[in-house]
């Protein structure tokens, strides 16, 4: 990995609550002003008591280092401070507090058409949102007619932006920002509009982008996009970074803390015969027993504790993933446990799902008693590599490699 | 192509810090060279657009000038007779006008730049300096326009320019910067209170009766001269009067004043803009 180019030491942004909403005229400032000698009569005053309660922290103490080259995803919730920190890191609002060092030149993304002007012509705005994004006129007319063959709107370059289609629009914009070549991007989420084929498009060229050792931080929703192009996640939460490492993992994680779990079974009732304890991969064996990378056999074990002995009976197990779909299940009747510690195993020639966050669901009754019910924790995460569609509402149930080929049919007529 | 083959090729940029406090009295000249093309294609885009929305285009810089120009002409030169400095009433009104329109719909403009670029403001990083800038020098296209029947009327009248005219860059340097001195503190001010954009034309009527346009500075008593030279657009005025038609006397103390007073509305306008600059896109 190369030298670090984006520093971030303990960036912090402090909003105000309600900052964001009306927009001060001059008759609210004039009637402060009369009011003020009032509020100055009447001592109790809003003192500096309640000062904190009118900000809110979008960002507190997020400190990270990217290195050269790297391509860093940024996920978390609504208002996890994504799109904040970008927006530091492109210098377009400054932190409250903390600082951030950035060596090369940054071009930020974080609108489709940036300066697009609708009274302006195709040509004139790939002029215009070119200079704004940060491209040299020299760069601009050099790139000129790669950006229009890109767009696919060559015809309609001299009619007014006014008149094209919002695909059209869209079309022209990626087409500028798929050129911009700056050493340091960043994108928010700008890659989910436009329709399948010019996203797979966009996507591809942005590959070629990560491909050329540009730096890229990355801001999206789109997990799978995220799996794809990313080197490592930084997954953020209430304004801090909760988890940073490999995507898979990462990323993983992050959903499997967005199935949100109402652990409603009777695990672990004190007097049961026998009870769940915990669960895990056993082969392949690696040093995170939750996290599935093998496409090859897998040895999965559930461990029981038993109190009491337990006759005949029954064992349910099921695999649902973070949509709570149904994956897979499995009933076993006739089980005799003994006292002591006893191992569920089930042994798959191989988990072809797709990579994600899943929940396995183990049961035990006894003559139509429920002995124990345990939403398995922690969640399986399974984090193989992705053969799937470029987008992700295309991204199905199974993740399974095949190979595609044509080849020449039978000839008619010969 | 390597990174690093990609790196050699680009001239090294020196690290960026990002704190949170700038230096607001401090203009970074460097980085606003380094962005002069965008200033060019913010211009060239209000050029533009002006004329593309417009139904007469161009001839618009000259119609307003010059209707003005004849409303004045008759009602205070010849019915209320005023004087006019010893020209041609037309070029007298004409001359006075020219740096007067710029100077209005250039502060107008540069009042607006802020919140009318607010989507561009949030989404990427330049120097917001350049904005303002662009609104002051869009606003010389047609200034040039309507400064080509000034020309027109000069020959008309048969009028040379003297040595004087040497004096007029100065003159339209200081009428570009007294736009953008008083451009950059209402730009500020309308990003955080939106109506100040609806008292700028009330204001622009108020600063025309305030400046010498219908009238001589001369009506104005000698020992005060200086103290009406405050208000730089008298300077300026007397400026373009003077150099252009090489008529009456040179400016003289007055120039000095509204210069003087230029340079500290710049220096103040610059470093209040700075400073809303650092939260301009958390308010827009």
């Amino acid at each position: 990995m190369g030298p670090v180019v984006i520093q971030a030491d303990g960036l912090g942004k402090r909003y105000r609550i309600g900052q964001r909403q009306p927009y001060l005229a001059l008759r609210d400032l004039i009637g402060r002003a009369l009011g003020a000698p009032a509020r100055m009569l009447s001592k109790n005053g809003n003192g500096s008591g309640g000062k904190e309660k009118n900000f809110v922290w979008a960002l507190k103490d997020v400190s990270f280092d990217i290195q050269e080259g790297e391509v860093v995803g940024l996920i978390g919730r609504n208002g996890a401070g994504k799109s904040t920190l970008l927006k530091i890191l492109a210098r377009i609002t400054r932190p409250t507090e903390g600082s951030a060092e950035i060596h090369g030149r940054v071009g930020s993304l974080l609108e489709v058409g940036t300066g697009f002007h609708p009274e302006l012509t195709g040509r004139e705005n790939v002029y215009l949102s070119g200079a704004i994004l940060g491209m040299k006129k020299a760069e601009i007319d050099r790139k000129f007619d790669e950006i229009v063959a890109f767009s696919e709107v060559e015809r309609f370059l001299d009619t007014p932006l006014k008149h094209y289609s919002s695909g059209m629009q869209m079309r022209l914009a990626f087409a500028v920002a798929a050129h911009l070549e700056p050493e340091i991007l960043l994108i928010d989420e700008v890659l989910a509009v436009g329709d399948l084929a010019f996203q797979k498009k966009c996507l591809g060229k942005m590959g070629d982008v990560a491909r050329t050792g540009r730096t890229i931080v990355f801001v999206s929703h789109q997990m799978n996009q995220i799996r794809r192009l990313c080197g490592r996640v930084l997954w953020m939460e209430g304004g801090k970074i909760r988890e940073t490492g490999p995507a898979a993992t990462t990323v993983g994680d992050f959903e499997a803390a967005m199935t949100s779990k109402s652990d409603t079974s009777i695990h672990g009732s004190e007097n049961a015969k026998a009870i769940f304890v915990r669960w895990e991969i056993m082969e392949p064996r690696s040093d995170e027993a939750n996290v599935l990378r093998t496409m090859g056999e897998v040895k999965i074990k559930f461990v029981v504790q038993v109190r009491r002995p337990v006759k005949m009976a029954q064992h349910g197990v099921s695999l649902r993933n973070s949509d709570n779909q149904l994956i897979w299940a499995l009933a076993t009747d006739h089980i005799d446990l003994e006292v002591g510690e006893q191992e569920f195993c089930y042994t798959f020639p191989s988990l072809p799902v797709r990579p994600g966050a899943y929940s396995w669901h183990v049961s035990l009754y006894e003559e139509g008693d429920q002995l124990d019910a345990w939403d398995c924790m922690p969640a399986m995460n399974v984090a193989t590599e992705n053969y799937q569609h470029a987008r992700d509402e295309w991204n199905g149930v199974l993740n399974v490699p095949c190979e595609f080929a044509i080849e020449e049919g039978m000839k008619v007529g010969s | 192509m390597s990174a690093t083959a990609q790196a050699e090729m680009l001239p090294k940029v020196p690290p960026m810090r990002i704190v949170p406090q700038s230096n607001w009295l401090r203009i970074d000249f460097g980085e606003l060279w380094h962005f002069r093309e965008l200033l060019y294609f913010f211009v060239w885009r209000d050029v533009k657009v002006r004329y593309k929305q417009t139904v007469v285009g161009a001839a618009w810089a000259v119609l307003q000038p010059f209707l003005t120009m004849l409303v004045f002409t008759l009602f205070f030169a010849r019915l209320a007779h005023i004087p006019v400095g010893g020209m041609p009433a037309t070029i007298f009104y004409y001359s006075a006008l020219l740096p007067g329109m710029y100077f209005s719909s250039s502060l107008l403009n540069a009042t607006n730049t802020i919140v009318e670029n607010q989507r561009v403001i949030t989404k990427v990083y330049f120097p917001r300096l350049v904005l303002p800038l662009a609104a002051t020098l869009s606003g010389l296209v047609d200034f040039g326009i309507s400064f080509l029947m000034f020309v027109a009327m000069m020959i008309y009248y048969g009028i040379r320019p003297t040595y004087a005219i040497l004096f007029f860059p100065l003159f339209l340097l200081l009428a570009l910067l007294t736009a953008l001195g008083f451009g950059l503190w209402l730009a500020a001010m309308n990003a955080i209170y939106r109506d100040v954009r609806y008292v700028v034309p009330f204001l622009m009527q108020f600063w025309m009766f305030a400046s010498p346009v219908v009238y001589p500075s001369s009506i104005v008593p000698e020992r005060w001269r200086w103290l009406y030279g405050l208000n730089p657009m008298a300077g300026v005025i007397e400026g373009f009067r003077w150099s252009l038609s090489g008529r009456g006397e040179p400016p003289g103390k007055m120039i000095i004043a509204s210069s003087l007073m230029v340079l500290a509305v710049l220096a103040g306008g610059v470093a209040y803009f700075q400073r809303m600059e650092t939260t301009i896109a958390d308010v827009v």
